[in-house]
Parts: C-alpha cells; structure tokens; sequence
C-alpha cells in the first residue's frame, strides 16, 4: 500500500501507548497523503483522540515510529510539533479569550519594531490580510476573540495554523458546534487547503460530513487499529460496522417509534410565556408519556426554552403550569420539586463535575433536593450507583472513578443517571448525543423512547441532527428565531419535513 | 507491604511523613522531646502537650479555611478577625481591675462567636452575593478589622482581670489538658460530623470543581458559598476568645497577626489545591500541627527568635516541593527507569 513514498507525507507505525493500567493504542498505524482529507473515525474511547496527542506531542508514545516529510520524528511538546508544521484546531477553541483577534493570531511571533516592540499597526494588517486572502473573511481584527461566536473563533484558530505554514492540519471535532452554513463554509476553506497541498486530519462523529469532505479513512476500535479505506468504496452501514465491531442492519439506527400521541393529561403547560430576548410567547403542552422534539437551527432558541422550563431563566410574561396547577418558578430547585430534570447542552461546563467520582456525580442532583442535612447513607449512594451503572451500561472501571476521565459518551450516560435518579416525570435532553459515537447515541435514542413508553416520564428531545428527531419524537415542536413556528405530529415528521418546517415551506396544523 | 503501598498512595502519606520526619529530628537531636509529667497542679506538661496547646487556634483557622479553600476562595480576613472578636470578649468582660466582670462571662463569649460570624457574613455576601473575587473581598475586611477592634477597645489594650477568662487560654482547674487543646478537639469533631453526616462535603467540593454544573445540577451554589465564609468567621471568632485569653487582654495591633498566612498555609501543607475541589480534613489539621512543631523544634534546638522565620521558611520549601505535582512525577520516572533496569539486569543474567 505504500509502495510510493513520495505520495504520502506522514506515515505513523505501530504505535503503542501505554497508561498506567491501560493500553490505550495498541500497535495502530496510520498513515496520511499529501493533500488530502482523512478521517479517524471510531466510538469514543477508541483512540483517536490519544493518537491525535501522541502526533501532536502531548503525550510520548510507549511504542512505534512517527515518520513526517521522510525523517523520524519524536514531539516531546506541542510547540515542537507546530514548529515542524503540524498544527492542531481543538473541539474547544484553544485560543485566549480576551485577547484580539490579531494578537491571537500572532502571539508569540509578534512582529517587531526597531526597538524590541511589538509593531501593533503591520500586526493589525497582516492578520486582516491573512484572514481576507486565506479565508475570505473580513472582520474586525482588534475587537477581542469573546466578541465573535464559536464558528468564528474556530476560523481563526485555522487562520493561525495555516499562517505557522502547518503542512498538516488537524480538526479534533470542529463542527460540533456549527451550523450547516458555517460547516459549508469550513468546507470550502477546507478543500482550498487541500489544494494547496495541505493534508488534513478531521475528526467528526458526523456521518454525513465525513462522506461530503473526506477523501479516506482511518477506523480503530478499542485502541486498535481496524483498517484503512477509500470512502467512496466503504458504504455507510459497513462503516458503521467495522467501527461497533457488529453488524448493523439498516433498521437497527433508523428503528421507526410507535408515532401515536398520547392524549393523557399534561405535565407541563406554557401559556404565552415570553422571556425577553430569549422566548417569544409561547404556547405548548408536554402530555404524559410522550417524546417531544425542539427542532431548529443552532441558536433558534431550542436551549432557551428548556432552560426556562428547568429555572434556569425566568419567564417576564404567561403562566407555566406543572401537572395542570400554575407554579411561580424563581430557580432550578423549584423545578426539581416539581420532578423536572434536565441535561445541559454543554456536558463539559454545565454537566460534569470534572474531579468527583461517578458515585459523587450521579447522586448530586439527588442530594442538593434532599438538602444539606439529609445525607444519603453511603451504602445507599454505592447502591444507586452501581444500579445506573448498569442500567445505562456506563463503562468505569469502578463507582470511585473521575468522571473526567471516561469518554464523552460515558460522561453523558452518567449526567443522565444522575437525574433519572431523582425520578423525574419530564426530562429534557438538550442535544444529548453531541460529540458521541454512534453506539452510545443509538442507546440514548432508545432510552429515551423507552423511558416514555414503558416509565410514562415525559421526555423533551433536543436536537440539531434531523434524523435522531425522527427516530425518537411523537411530535416536534420548530422553533425558528425564538419563537414557536408549527407543529409536527405523527407521521408528519420526517427529515424532510423537519427541515421545510425551520425554511418556513411547511406548515402542517399547528 | 500492602498496608505501605496502600499507605503511600493515600492523600496523608506526604503531609504525614513530613510531620514524622520532624519528629524524628526531635527524638534524636533534642533531650526528653517525648517526655509528658503530670504536675503538681494535676496538668500535664510535656513538648507534645506544648505543641498542641500553641497549635490550637492555628488548626480552628485552618478548618475553617480549608472549607473556603475547597470552595476555590480564600479568606485572608481570618487574623483581622481575630482581633475583632478579641477586642469585642475583652469589651464586654472589661477591664475592672477587681476581677468583676461587665457582663457574665457567657454573655461575652457569645457576643465574641458573633462578632466572628457577622464577619462571615459581611465576607459570604461580597463572594456569593456580589460575586466580587474572595482574595479582594477578604481584603477588605484584613485591612479594616484591626481599624475596628482599634474602635471597639477605643485604641487602648484593654487587660481583662476576670480570672474564669484565663481558663480558655489556659487550664480549667482539675483538668488535665489545656481548654484550647479540648475547643480545638470540638472543632474538629464538629468538622468531622459535618464532614460525614451532611452532604456539605459534596455540595462544597462540587461548588469548587464546577461552580455552572453544579448550578445545573440544583445544588444552591450562594447558599454553600455563604455558609463556608460564615464558618471560617465563626472558627476565627473562636480562635479570637484562645488568643486573648492567652494574654488576658484584647491587642487589636497583635492578636492573630499573619495568622491567616499560617491557615492556609496549613490547609496547602496538607494537600488541598488552592484551585479548590477535593479538600482534606485530616491533612490540614496535620499540617496546622507540623507548622507549630517546626516552630518548636527550632526553639528546642536553640535557633533565635529573629532566625526562625528564615529556617522556617527552608523547610517549608522542602515540604512543598515534595509535594508539587511535578517532583511526585519526578520520582516515578525515576522508579519506572529503576525497575527497566532491573528488569534488563535480570534479562541479562
């Protein structure tokens, strides 16, 4: 496969990477051309992620030969990678925060002026240049990074290791985040790289995405190293497959629920409630036993509406009644008396509590509505724990475990357990299966529908991905600019639909 | 071997084996260091009993810090308080040189406990409520405190002649062990009980690691922020009533000066972050123990009083480096490459 040399710019051999008590990667290999597009793809806690740092230097591999441009290589730091050109945009922006655009562009490499200082104005030029010519995006360069959304952000974290002549560009996850638009327009930035010559590594839990950009793909499983294709020739489901290490029928991922509404009582009544800004009044019911879907683009207002109904904001105007009796809601506390639960968006910041243990994180929720001084027993913690534990077939090696230290789909399960534990009647699930492998999302899929039908819990499911709002809602709600748009019932909702429904060309009855 | 291995890996191993190494410095170099008579008064007496008499207010402060601390705050206010409720105790007792009190002597321990909790409060309402970062809001009242126990004694020392009020710093007659060694204990039980038999723990720890998350998660973020600044006011009220006790009289400029500093450096020694998170009882209150031991030993051995900060300051060093993330990691490279190499010399032969 590698006959030709001089096609390939980065050949990765037998990589081992021991942790204490884990093998993390075990004897993969990898290897990547010159101008081209190549996904790593694997369920999470397979390895991409510990390969992408043993490349980028911030860890040492146990094992194994790096080759880069023809000479073995070793990155002790991930500065010592960049200098040989190759750069890194993280998931999570790694840029600072409150320094400009410019300065973030060029910190540490500033331009200097005749007396040792830092040459603000050919600064401020250069960066709006590289930014115009590279990427064809004209903004403000000395307004501070907060200023400007994620997309955004991540544009400029790509301005800054395309201008360090990076010759191979790495993209841990950088769509989560974005909307369609701004993807297609990571897109297109992407195959002017690639153009120039510039390989990219991109990771992406999105399956559409890698088929739209990638050229080939990488695939590991559980720390090994399962193969490499060209993805014009690997079909989806074999991909899916040989990433779960199973088989996978069509009908497994796209499993139709049963699309009946129930016409039980309500659990939750919004009445022209309107929070200024946030919510444009709205009038919804969430009758017992139902998945109900918040469909819309990324900033349509989705997580505003949960996070009104959980407390977390507070209503200006309208009534919100709880099991058909109007409540006055001043904090998230008061909605967990009334047996509302809710999963943030943001797992890392709003979800996990990173240096507790998964006991710890599990039985939170539980404790702060039993207060301070009604202290669960710690029999009765490890009991709850390892019942959850199973139930969502959380992977830990045991209970005392850091939850930061599971996977990103692991974590999820775990933020779950910790409010089914307080057996709520509506749970609302914002985006939970963002950045999660395809085995854990088609899990959580499943418990959601599960806990509806068989539990009665109400479940809002909260999504930018389509396909999961059709395999899991009775009924969609579409939200577009705050403001609640029409109704999907039933058979109605369909990818299709969904989507001519957030453009306005749908109408069904609302 | 197990029990070591397992010894070695809890969070107490370094805290624990600095203090040890003291006092096996104190066994070898320093004459009859373990000694404890019984005197004729009945007390006992002995460099262990001396240690943890002088230790007392110090390890108060530093339980009450260590919860702030776990919070990810701090409270550089403490010593400034000490010398409120001081001065506020010696207020109420006043100075009558007949021994006869101003009010009964419960009424001012009371009003000294309180003193200390309204601090609490004042400092629990800038950091919770105003949300103003805890180094400057605590600031604030280090620097007006000693002004206001200045105001309350009226600038004067006030010496209290009341004897019942030398029992706090001292002995209680008939008992065996200092009053402040048994108000130490106290505070340590009650740390314990809440540690254990509340989810104060939990909430605290949490608040600490993720303060958005654990919003999300119910848990009344202001509330556990609050009730830790008030906490450590009422250990520094209480360490206030020992301290001037101990001199029978209310010093607004000394009493518990740079105690603050010693407090957290204590809850460090014993292995909280300053970051916040997970917190150790155990290691403060052993911590808080090692620094009044090294101050002991040094007076044991002979170092002048104007020396022992500079030799304090050394060994400190060393406990601190130990424990820095960066020399534990240090020393396992330096056992893993020890164990290739002996794997390799076995390989060989």
């Amino acid at each position: 496969m590698q006959e030709n040399n001089d096609e390939y710019i980065l050949h990765m051999k037998n990589i081992d990477m021991f942790f204490p008590g884990v093998k993390a990667l075990k004897d993969v290999s990898f290897n990547l051309k010159k101008g081209e597009v190549h996904s790593l793809m694997g369920e999470n806690g397979a390895g991409k992620s510990t390969l992408v740092k043993v490349l980028t230097g911030v860890y040492q591999k146990t094992n194994g030969t790096i080759e880069f441009e023809g000479r073995q290589i070793a990155p002790k730091t991930p500065l010592e990678s960049q200098q040989i050109g190759i750069s890194t945009v993280y998931q999570e922006v790694n840029l600072c925060a409150n320094l400009t655009v410019a300065e973030n562009i060029y910190i540490g490499r500033e331009p200097r002026g005749k007396l040792g200082q830092i040459d603000w104005s050919t600064m401020n030029a250069n960066a709006k240049k590289l930014l115009l010519e590279e990427l064809g995006i004209d903004i403000d360069v000395t307004k501070v990074l907060n200023f400007y959304p994620v997309a955004m952000q991540q544009m400029i974290a790509i301005a800054r290791a395309i201008d360090t002549k990076c010759r191979i560009l790495i993209l841990d996850e950088p769509t989560s985040s974005l909307s369609d638009k701004e993807t297609e327009r990571l897109f297109a930035i992407m195959r002017k790289l690639k153009a120039q010559g510039i390989s990219i590594i991109f990771i992406s839990h999105f399956l559409e995405q890698i088929y739209t950009i990638c050229d080939r793909v990488t695939i590991l499983r559980d720390g090994e190293y399962v193969g490499e294709y060209d993805l014009k020739d690997l079909p989806r489901i074999q991909l899916i497959s040989k990433m779960m290490g199973k088989e996978v029928r069509e009908d497994d991922i796209e499993s139709n629920v049963d699309k009946s509404v129930p016409k039980d009582e309500n659990v939750l009544e919004f009445d022209h409630v309107t929070v200024p800004g946030k919510v444009k009044d709205l009038t919804m019911q969430i009758k017992k036993g139902e998945v109900i879907g918040l469909g819309g683009l990324l900033g349509s207002g989705r997580t505003e509406i949960a996070e009104t109904i959980f407390g977390v904001m507070l209503k200006s105007e309208g009534t919100i009644k709880v099991d058909g009796v109007e409540v006055s809601v001043k904090s998230p506390m008061d909605m967990m008396m009334h047996r509302i639960a809710f999963c943030p968006e943001d797992r890392k910041v709003q979800g996990i509590i990173g240096d507790l243990s998964v006991r710890e994180n599990i039985i939170l929720a539980m404790q702060a509505k039993d207060g301070m001084f009604k202290h669960m027993p710690r029999s009765r913690q490890n009991e709850l724990a390892d019942y959850y534990i199973d139930l969502l077939r959380i992977k830990v090696s045991d209970r005392e475990q850091l939850i930061k230290n599971l996977s990103g789909g692991n974590q999820q399960k775990v933020i779950i357990a910790r409010w089914l534990a307080t057996e709520p009647n509506l749970l609302i699930l914002d985006e939970p299966t963002r950045g999660i492998d395809v085995g854990t999302k088609t899990e959580i899929e499943a418990l959601s529908v599960r806990l509806a039908k068989e539990k009665g819990m109400s479940v809002i499911f909260i999504s930018g991905e389509m396909g999961e709002m059709v395999r899991t809602c009775s009924r969609v709600l579409i939200i577009r600019d705050h403001e609640k748009i029409t109704e999907l019932n039933g058979d109605e909702i369909s990818t299709a639909h969904i989507m001519q429904a957030i453009a306005g060309d749908y109408h069904g009855h609302a | 071997m197990d029990m070591l291995k397992k010894f070695s890996q809890s969070s107490l191993a370094l805290p624990f084996t600095a203090l040890a190494l003291l006092l096996l410095f104190n066994a070898v170099f320093v004459d009859d260091f373990f000694k404890i008579q019984v005197m004729d008064n009945g007390n006992l007496y002995g460099r262990p009993i001396d240690i943890l008499y002088r230790a007392s207010s110090l390890i108060i402060l530093a339980l009450g810090m260590t919860f702030v601390i776990a919070t990810g705050g701090i409270d550089i206010s403490v010593g400034a308080v000490v010398a409120i409720s001081a001065a506020t105790c010696c207020l109420m007792l006043g100075g009558d040189i007949s021994g006869v009190p101003a009010h009964p002597f419960i009424v001012a321990i009371i009003a000294a406990l309180c003193a200390g909790i309204i601090s609490g409060i004042w400092n629990g309402t800038l950091v919770a409520k105003f949300k103003i970062q805890a180094m400057v809001a605590t600031l604030i009242l280090m620097t007006a405190g000693r002004g206001i126990a200045q105001l309350l004694t009226d600038g004067q020392i006030i010496t209290v002649y009341y004897k019942p009020f030398s029992y706090i710093g001292g002995n209680i007659p008939g008992v065996m062990l200092p009053t402040a060694m048994l108000i130490a204990l106290c505070m340590v039980l009650l740390v314990l009980f809440l540690d254990k038999k509340t989810s104060l723990g939990l909430m605290i720890q949490s608040v600490g690691i993720n303060q958005t998350a654990s919003r999300y998660a119910g848990v009344k973020v202001t509330a556990v922020l609050f009730a830790v600044y008030i906490f450590s006011g009422f250990c520094a009220g209480t360490a206030g009533l020992i301290e001037s006790s101990l001199i029978r009289a209310a010093d607004a400029n000394n009493a518990g000066l740079n105690m603050e500093m010693d407090a957290i450096l204590a809850v460090t020694l014993g292995g909280t972050l300053m970051v916040g998170g997970r917190y150790y009882i155990g290691g403060t209150i052993i911590g808080a123990i090692t620094i009044q031991t090294l101050t002991t030993t040094m007076y044991a051995v002979g170092v002048s009083s104007d020396r022992l900060p500079a030799i304090k300051a050394v060994v400190i060093l060393l406990i601190i480096t130990v424990q820095s993330e960066r020399f534990k990691q240090m020393f396992r490279e330096w056992r893993l490459k020890r164990a290739d190499a002996k794997a390799k010399e076995v390989s060989h032969a």
